[in-house]
C-alpha cells in the first residue's frame, strides 16, 4: 500500500466510520421493520378475535353458528399431538445426532446419510403427509389417529432436531473430550458426562423451532385423514375418582388400554380448525378463525418459552 | 450438584416416556359408535349443521366425524375396506371413483341433498356486465380462449379493452369439475388464479373491476356487499340471476347443481347408528339446507330419497332427471 498523507488518512477514517455506522443503522431498520410488521398483524387479528375471548371458546366444540363455536377440541388435539412428536422426535432425533456425530465412522454411507438428512430437512410438508399415509396409516394400520399424526409429525421435524445436535456437539471445545478422554473416559462417558451436557442448551434451540414448525401444519395432517368437525373428546386415561391410575387386576395391575386409548383416537388441530373457519362463507366465522389463530401464536409462543426456561436451566452452573 | 439432580431426572423422564411410547399396544376401539363422515367442502356446512343436532339428540350416545378432504379426496377414503361410511360429494361418483369402490367391495346408496347454484360473480364496481349468454361464458373460460381471449372488448364489442382477470376453484374442486363438464362442456383454461378457499376467490374478485369468478350461492349470498352476480341465459334463453327461487323453479341452468352424500350400504345395515344419522339427515335437510344457505330440495325428492335409502338401492343412479 502506498504512503497516506495525515488528512488523507484522516478522510479515509471518516469515510470508514461512515460506513461502519451506516451499517448499524441499517440492521436496526430492517429489524424495526421486521418487528413492526410482526407486531401490527399479531394486534389486528388480536383485536379481530376479541369478542370470541371467553371462557367458553376454550371450552366449546365446534359449532354451525359462529358465537358458539369453540376450540376445545383443537387444543386438547394439538397438545396431544405435540406431546407425541416431542417424545418421538427428541430422544430419536438427539441420538441420531449424537451417533452421527461422535461414532459413525467417516466413509462413504455416513457422508450418504449426511446429505439424505440435510436434503429431507427441505423437503415440502406435504410429502411427509403422504409418506405418513402410506406407511403409518395404510401398512401399519395405525389409522387416522393421534399416533399417527403425531409421528408424521416427528418424521418432519426430525432431520431439523439431528441437523441441530450435530451442530451442538460440534460447538464443544475438543479439549473439554481431550481432558475428559485423558482421565480414562470411555467415548459414552465422554459424550453423556460432558459434551452432551454442554450442548444440551443449543440442542433445546433446535428443538424449539422444530416444534414450533409442527404445531401450525396443516397439510401433512389432512392427507392423513385429520378431521375438521369433531364434536369429542379423546378418552381421559385417568379415572375421575382416586387413586385415578387405572388399575386392574391381573398382572400388569395397569389397564395399558385405558391409558393410551387416547393415541387411537380421531382428532383435529388447531391449524385445520383456523383453515375451516377462514373458508367458510360466514364472515361471522373469520372472528372465530382470528380468535383460534392468536391461541396457536399463544400456544406456541407457551412452548418456546418453557424451552428457553428449560434450556436456562441446563446451562446454569456450567463453566468452561 | 444441583445440575446432576435436573439431568438425571429429566434423562429419566425422557426414557420412560420413550419406553411408554414405544411399549403403546395398538389397536383399541371406542366403546361410543361413530359414525365417519369424510369429502367436499362444499357439503361439509349442511353435514356439520346435521351432526351437531344428531349428537345433541342422541345425548352423547353417538359421535360423528367430518373430515373435509374434497370430493375426489373423500372418495379415496371411502372406496376402501373398512373406509368412511359417508362421503360427502359436490358431483356425482365419476366412474373411475364406483370402480374402485366396487374393487374394494364397497356398495353405495347415492342420495341427492341439496342444490348449489354455482354463481358467476364480479365486483360491484363493475359496470359493464349485467349478463352473459352461456357462450359468452364458455368463451371466456374454454382452454382454447387462452391466447386470443384476454381482453374485455374480445367477448363484447361493447365492453371495455382491459385485461380479464379470473378466479376460480381449483381442479380438486367438485364445483370446478362440474362447471367444466356440465357448463361450459370444453376444458377450462389455465391462466386463471385458483384456489380451495372460495374467500380467497371472493376478495380477488371485490378487488378488481376486471375480475370475475365463480363459486357457490353461499359465497355470493354472504357477500352481496362487495360482489354482484352475473345473469347468465339459460336453456329456454332467459337471462336468470341466481336465487333460491330460480333454482327450485329450474330457471337457474345449467349452472345449477345438486350435491350428494354417499352411503356405505353395509355400515348403514351394520351399525344403526349410520342408518339412523342419514334417516335424521333426510327427515331434517330441509331445515338444515336453507340454515346454511343452499337450496333445499322439493321434499318429494326428500321422500324418494328416504324411499331409496330404505330400499337399500345402490349404485350411482340419478333419483330423477336432473338430480
Amino acid at each position: 500500500m502506498s504512503e497516506l498523507s495525515p488528512a488523507a488518512l484522516l478522510s479515509n477514517l471518516k469515510t470508514r466510520r461512515v460506513v461502519n455506522r451506516g451499517f448499524a443503522v441499517l440492521g436496526i431498520l430492517a429489524i424495526a421493520i421486521a418487528t413492526l410488521i410482526l407486531l401490527v398483524l399479531l394486534s389486528q387479528m388480536l383485536i379481530r378475535g376479541l369478542p370470541r375471548f371467553s371462557g367458553d371458546f376454550f371450552l366449546s366444540f365446534p359449532s354451525r353458528f359462529p358465537e358458539k363455536a369453540g376450540i376445545l377440541s383443537a387444543w386438547v388435539g394439538t397438545i396431544l399431538v405435540m406431546l407425541v412428536t416431542v417424545t418421538a422426535a427428541v430422544p430419536l432425533g438427539i441420538a441420531s445426532g449424537i451417533y452421527l456425530e461422535e461414532y459413525a465412522p467417516k466413509n462413504w454411507l455416513s457422508d450418504f446419510i449426511e446429505v439424505n438428512v440435510t436434503n429431507l430437512a427441505g423437503v415440502p410438508s406435504i410429502i411427509y403427509g403422504l409418506l405418513a399415509l402410506g406407511l403409518f396409516v395404510y401398512n401399519l394400520g395405525m389409522g387416522d389417529s393421534i399416533l399417527t399424526a403425531g409421528l408424521t409429525l416427528a418424521l418432519l421435524i426430525l432431520p431439523i432436531v439431528v441437523v441441530t445436535t450435530r451442530e451442538a456437539l460440534r460447538a464443544v471445545p475438543t479439549n473439554i473430550r481431550e481432558a475428559a478422554y485423558a482421565t480414562g473416559a470411555t467415548k459414552w462417558q465422554v459424550t453423556w458426562d460432558h459434551v452432551l451436557r454442554y450442548s444440551l442448551s443449543s440442542i433445546m434451540t433446535g428443538v424449539i423451532i422444530g416444534l414450533s414448525r409442527a404445531i401450525g401444519e396443516t397439510a401433512p395432517l389432512i392427507t392423513i385423514g385429520a378431521l375438521t368437525y369433531i364434536a369429542f373428546l379423546p378418552e381421559p386415561p385417568l379415572n375421575p375418582d382416586f387413586p385415578f391410575v387405572p388399575l386392574t387386576a391381573r398382572f400388569p395391575f395397569l389397564n395399558f388400554q385405558q391409558l393410551f386409548a387416547w393415541l387411537h383416537a380421531p382428532f383435529t388441530v388447531m391449524p385445520i380448525q383456523v383453515f375451516n373457519w377462514v373458508s367458510l362463507p360466514d364472515k361471522d366465522f373469520h372472528i372465530n378463525a382470528a380468535a383460534a389463530g392468536s391461541v396457536l401464536i399463544g400456544m406456541t409462543l407457551t412452548m418456546n418459552a418453557f424451552a428457553i426456561y428449560l434450556r436456562h436451566r441446563f446451562r446454569k452452573g456450567i463453566k468452561w | 450438584m444441583k445440575l446432576q439432580s435436573n439431568w438425571r431426572s429429566s434423562s429419566a423422564i425422557a426414557t420412560l416416556a420413550t419406553v411408554l411410547a414405544v411399549a403403546t399396544p395398538v389397536a383399541v376401539k371406542a366403546q361410543v359408535p361413530t359414525v365417519r363422515v369424510d369429502g367436499s367442502s362444499t357439503v361439509f356446512p349442511i353435514t356439520q349443521a346435521v351432526a351437531e343436532e344428531f349428537q345433541a339428540e342422541q345425548r352423547g350416545n353417538v359421535r360423528v366425524t367430518v373430515g373435509v378432504s374434497g370430493t375426489g379426496g373423500g372418495f379415496q377414503k371411502f372406496c376402501i375396506e373398512d373406509g368412511t361410511h359417508i362421503s360427502n360429494a359436490s358431483r356425482p361418483i365419476k366412474d373411475s371413483e364406483a370402480e374402485a369402490c366396487e374393487a374394494a367391495g364397497v356398495e353405495f346408496i347415492e342420495i341427492p341433498v341439496a342444490y348449489d347454484a354455482i354463481s358467476v360473480v364480479v365486483s360491484d364496481e363493475n359496470d359493464f356486465i349485467e349478463s352473459m349468454t352461456l357462450e359468452q361464458l364458455t368463451m371466456l373460460w374454454s382452454v382454447e380462449s387462452q391466447d386470443d381471449v384476454t381482453l374485455w372488448s374480445d367477448i363484447d364489442p361493447d365492453w371495455p379493452a382491459e385485461e380479464i382477470e379470473l378466479y376460480g376453484p381449483g381442479a380438486d374442486s367438485g364445483t370446478f369439475d362440474y362447471f367444466v363438464e356440465d357448463v361450459i362442456e370444453v376444458d377450462s383454461r389455465t391462466d386463471y388464479t385458483p384456489s380451495e378457499d372460495d374467500n380467497v376467490i371472493v376478495r380477488g374478485v371485490s378487488g378488481s373491476e376486471f375480475a370475475l369468478g365463480y363459486f357457490g350461492l353461499t359465497y355470493y349470498l354472504n357477500n352481496q356487499d362487495e360482489l354482484r352476480a352475473v345473469a347468465v341465459q339459460n336453456e329456454d334463453g332467459d337471462f336468470v340471476y341466481p336465487s333460491a327461487d330460480s333454482v327450485n323453479d329450474g330457471s337457474y341452468n345449467p349452472l345449477s347443481r345438486p350435491i350428494y352424500i354417499y352411503v356405505n350400504k353395509q355400515a348403514a345395515e351394520d351399525i344403526p347408528e349410520v342408518a339412523a344419522f342419514v334417516e335424521y339427515y333426510l327427515e331434517n335437510a330441509d331445515d338444515f339446507v336453507s340454515a346454511v344457505d343452499y337450496v333445499p330440495l322439493p321434499s318429494e325428492d326428500y321422500e324418494a330419497a328416504m324411499n331409496r335409502f330404505e330400499s337399500g338401492e345402490t349404485g350411482a343412479i340419478r333419483l330423477r332427471e336432473g338430480l
